[in-house]
């Protein structure tokens, strides 16, 4: 699936997208797998309450199951108007 | 209902006389132009990241929760991202119904959701570096206004 990272979660990971393989059955075990990878991701991820997570362009919760989703972004809330 | 996401510069004036012309059952409307501002002085520009696709629907979808809470005429939400400057217009909305109640509650609750709920990110690049804009628990705090 395609991850995808957004404010300064893509600034401390350094880069805006990558396509992943994972076995992760929920978002929160993606995330798990992902700061398994590198320390750059460990910071990305250290505190989630910190972050927001949109699954297939619906915000959605670190719970939430990724069978048959095809896109993921994590970002930090959001600060429109 | 018209969503437009941007870089470009928008026209309020231009664009509430052609949302205006477009609601013909109205008898009120209300638009909201949002400002880039200076707060603490120094600000180079401020850089607005959002997240393409995600952030045209989520408008969407803010606008039309509005809509059928408060049967509008039309509503109109425009947002810009990229780099802009202090005094230029960052985002508007714009509500059309029968009485000014709906468009007053209806420009309200648009602007609280798409504070929060909308993917847009904001950089303030001053002389001092670049800082993230944090999300205040005021923001969160004013969804629940419309629980």
């Amino acid at each position: 699936m395609d991850v995808m990272y957004f404010a300064w979660v893509r600034e401390r990971i350094g880069l805006p997208k990558e396509t992943v393989q994972t076995s992760a059955v929920t978002v929160a075990g993606l995330v798990e797998e992902l700061k398994a990878r590198e320390e750059r991701y460990a910071a990305a991820f250290a505190d989630v309450s910190a972050l927001r997570v949109a699954v297939d362009q619906e915000l959605s919760d670190f719970d939430a199951p990724l069978a048959g989703v095809r896109e993921i972004a994590f970002f930090p809330p959001m600060t429109g108007g | 209902m018209d969503i437009r996401v941007q870089e470009a510069a928008f026209d309020a004036g231009a664009v509430l006389n052609a949302f205006t012309a477009s609601a013909k059952n109205a008898g009120a409307i209300v638009s909201f132009t949002g400002i880039v501002r200076d707060v603490d002085g120094g600000l180079q520009h401020m850089q607005i990241e959002h997240y393409p696709g995600m952030t045209e629907a989520a408008l969407a979808k803010i606008a039309t929760q509005a809509s059928e809470r408060w049967s509008l005429e039309n509503v109109l939400v425009i947002h810009r991202y990229g780099a802009l400057a202090a005094s230029d217009q960052i985002m508007m909305v714009a509500t059309a119904s029968r009485h000014r109640a709906n468009a007053f509650a209806a420009a309200d609750f648009l602007m609280d959701y798409l504070k929060s709920r909308a993917p847009f990110w904001k950089k303030e690049i001053t002389k001092d570096g670049a800082v993230w804009v944090d999300a205040t628990d005021h923001d969160e705090a004013a969804l629940k206004r419309w629980d």
